[in-house]
């Protein structure tokens, strides 16, 4: 439909007339530029390795969603920038050095099993890059748990260590069985975890953009800012898991926060529109189901991490959620 | 009397670009009689006048052409001298056609042909055309039957028949009257110009209807982004006695919807439909409605013209204009001076609720607030993309819904989930569509929704009837 010139030929068209010039490419622009900050962190501790992954998932999911396209004999997708983010947030929750071609299958079935067959963007039920990463951890269990230790390049006589998450869950052992509470950084057992100010920057092992909690905190303001995304999903997420280790036991609350997938997860993968309720009240409930999952798998799964899979299960509830939580109309009884 | 911020904040809403220096400092100018009028009979909400004349009558200005036809409906009168050219079908601004009396203003009267034409020949002359009255001596009875008689609906765009709004049915008492001046489409600025032009004849309007409804508290409710317009209407109600204050709304899309309005001055909440603000103790008038009271009881001057604010970047000069409804687009257009380039969208009334029409040989009705020239620049192109249930139309409903739900029911053709997500309650005023990133047509899905349950719910009646009859 295209105007034209001649006076008496006026486009026709259903009211509203106007439009805030709001799109889906801005908002996947926003998120990307809200997860450079952890991005830049990443390839600051991690390397080439990280750079490459973030190269390999990208382009790889690009190219995947070009080809589904064209597959499926649909229009082309790649300018609204999903795929480019959902190749950015595979890439930042891969551990760096996982071989490059295992990360090229794993953006494959994030776009074209997880995304494209359910008919693409806006129709797909669970968040594409963790519905990858699952995959990638069931497939290749051994490079998808292995971790290079921040600037390994500089203590090459043991490049890789556990995270700090795993040495984490053999506390709620200690705590069952002892009576003496780990609580406290500078505790015997707390060895092996580094102290809260690495965490916050992110010098520990870890995915290339899970380890720095305050990049990661910047891009959600920015975020929060542009009105890209609301505060409840995050905050219902973090205090769960917060409160939860309080009342639990186990790792100290702030590290349980800031270790792990928790705040990638609650910021930006729980986020993701898609996936997540509609509803602010749908927000809390799966905020707080995500956080609630994360640490029962954190305490009692075989896995000592339980972010990616705690979300992926809401993701699967996020139909029954979004039914619970209807608005009721303005005037209704 | 006094001034107060509106202390209740209704959920939702959107900030349109509001475009209204374009025309806010035009004071209003008259438009000369033009050559040709096209007076609709479906000027307001419900059944259309049933029309009276026929081609070759010679009507006067004033004269009832169409006869109020059921309940809900109101007459039309002849907004000026003329000879009828056509009595036909012609399209209105919403895309339907319906009945329309062609006036031709220029002919000249040729004696009576014959003893039965008692038909007078038409003179501008000054009389009035219904007896003034005198509103303190009146009755309620008699300044209700001259609103009636004077063809008087509701101008800020629905057009309820306002005889109607001003007789509750028994056992309803209007405890509030609200004065909706919050003007919140863009571009529009007819409702400002007349707060600041004609303040006086609001006051009076403002008198006489709170005598009809039985001495209610009066809240004028004007949007912040408009000072010069509390200030006009503080100075004309300064001494006025009984329960009135002027509510300062904050700037915010839809301010001026009816039910969102009531709850912005006075805290209640209109339930759900069938239910009206009568139920919770409120009618609703707009600044224009209330001044053509005035008119209509102490001058005797029917509702013939209103001010229609011609606006928009494809326009020479932006003009609010007091125009005699059946004017033709085109003549308003040029009274602007034209077009300053071929718009590319012509628009009935507002941005935001507007209906976007084909042609400029549309006339003026009572509602026709505005009339906007769009360049290619100010119209936005596009292809509705998937859904990503971002919940921008959710936040921004200011009814509560989920349109985001509806749409996707609609596109699914499943109306009846549709119905189940309350799309009945959507007001259609353009919030979802405005803000939503992928370019879905939400509103226009609810409207889908919302015509087929009306067509359904007749045709269940229909048959009902049928089988009741048979």
């Amino acid at each position: 439909m295209k105007p034209k010139d001649t006076a008496e030929h006026y486009i026709l068209s259903s009211s509203p007339h106007a439009h805030a010039n709001a799109s889906v490419s801005r908002i996947m622009l926003d998120v990307i530029i809200a997860l450079l900050p952890t991005t830049a962190m990443g390839i600051y501790f991690f390397g080439m390795p990280a750079v490459w992954t973030i190269a390999v998932c990208v382009s790889t999911c690009i190219v995947t969603e070009a080809l589904c396209r064209m597959a499926m004999k649909r229009e082309s997708t790649i300018g609204d920038l999903s795929a480019v983010l959902t190749g950015l947030l595979l890439a930042l929750n891969l551990p760096a050095g996982i071989p490059l071609w295992m990360a090229a299958v794993g953006s494959v079935f994030a776009i074209a099993i997880a995304k494209q067959v359910f008919g693409g963007l806006g129709m797909n039920p669970f968040n594409p890059a963790l519905a990858a990463r699952a995959f990638m951890l069931i497939s290749f269990t051994g490079p998808m748990t292995t971790w290079l230790k921040p600037f390994w390049w500089k203590t090459p006589e043991a490049a890789t260590t556990a995270t700090p998450l795993a040495v984490m869950k053999t506390w709620f052992v200690a705590e069952a069985t002892a009576s003496a509470s780990p609580h406290g950084l500078c505790n015997a057992a707390c060895k092996g975890v580094p102290s809260l100010c690495d965490m916050l920057v992110g010098n520990m092992p870890g995915c290339i953009g899970e380890v720095s909690a305050a990049a990661l905190a910047i891009g959600a303001v920015y975020l929060l800012w542009r009105k890209v995304i609301t505060w409840h999903i995050p905050v219902a997420f973090i205090a769960t898991v917060f409160v939860y280790s309080l009342i639990a036991g186990g790792a100290p609350a702030m590290m349980q926060v800031l270790t792990g997938g928790v705040m990638i997860g609650a910021c930006f993968m729980a986020t993701d529109y898609v996936t997540s309720p509609i509803t602010a009240k749908g927000k809390l409930i799966f905020g707080f189901g995500c956080g609630l999952l994360c640490m029962l798998i954190r305490q009692f799964g075989s896995y000592p991490e339980g972010c990616s899979f705690a979300i992926l299960i809401m993701n699967a509830l996020c139909p029954l959620v979004n039914r619970w939580t209807q608005p009721k109309p303005f005037g209704a009884k | 009397m006094k001034t107060v911020k509106s202390p209740f904040h209704f959920k939702g809403g959107v900030h349109p670009d509001y475009n209204k220096e374009l025309a806010r400092d035009k004071a209003i100018e008259k438009l000369p009689l033009p050559a040709e009028l096209v007076v609709s009979m479906s000027q307001h909400l419900g059944a259309p006048a049933k029309c009276l004349v026929k081609p070759g009558d010679f009507v006067k200005r004033g004269q009832v052409i169409g006869e109020k036809n059921g309940f809900i409906s109101v007459c039309v009168r002849a907004p000026a001298d003329g000879k009828v050219k056509a009595v036909e079908k012609r399209l209105g601004p919403a895309g339907g056609k319906a009945d329309a009396v062609v006036l031709d203003t220029t002919a000249t009267p040729e004696p009576a042909p014959d003893a039965n034409s008692p038909t007078p020949p038409p003179t501008n002359s000054p009389t009035p055309i219904l007896p003034p009255l005198d509103w303190k001596t009146a009755t309620r009875e008699e300044l209700l039957k001259r609103v009636e008689e004077a063809g008087i609906c509701g101008m800020g765009g629905a057009g309820f028949p306002t005889s109607v709004k001003l007789n509750p049915p028994p056992g309803k008492r209007c405890e509030y009257l609200v004065l909706n001046g919050a003007e919140c489409e863009p571009y529009l600025t007819a409702d400002f110009r007349v707060m600041l032009e004609r303040a006086d004849r609001i006051r009076l309007g403002v008198e006489i209807m709170r005598k009809i409804l039985g001495g209610p508290a009066v809240r004028i409710a004007i949007e912040a982004n408009k000072p010069e317009a509390i200030a006009a209407m503080e100075k004309a109600f300064a001494d006025i006695d009984g329960n009135v204050e002027i509510v300062v709304l904050p700037v915010l899309y839809p301010q001026g919807s009816e039910k969102h309005q009531i709850y912005a001055t006075v805290g209640r909440v209109v339930p759900e439909p069938p239910a009206l603000p009568i139920d919770v103790g409120c009618v609703v008038e707009n600044v224009g409605t209330v001044a053509a009271i005035a008119d209509a009881v102490e001058k005797g001057e029917p509702l013939l013209e209103r001010v229609t604010t011609v606006s928009g970047d494809a326009v020479v000069e932006p003009k609010n204009i007091l125009a005699p409804s059946g004017t033709k687009y085109a003549d308003l257009v040029a009274f602007c001076g034209g077009e300053k380039e071929p718009p590319a969208k012509v628009i009935s009334g507002g941005t935001m609720m507007g209906f976007a029409v084909s042609t400029l040989e549309i006339g003026t009705t009572k509602t026709t607030s505005g009339l906007l020239l769009l360049s290619k620049k100010k119209v936005f192109q596009y292809a509705s993309g998937a859904c990503i249930n971002c919940g921008r139309c959710l936040r921004a409903c200011p009814m509560n819904l989920n349109p985001a739900l509806i749409s996707k029911a609609v596109d699914a053709n499943d109306i009846k989930a549709a119905e189940d997500a309350s799309v009945m309650d959507c007001i259609e005023c353009g919030a979802c569509s405005f803000g939503c990133p992928a370019y879905r047509t939400i509103t226009q899905s609810c409207r889908r929704a919302k015509n087929s349950i009306r067509a359904r719910i007749a045709a269940e009646k229909a048959k009902a009837q049928a089988a009741k009859n048979s």
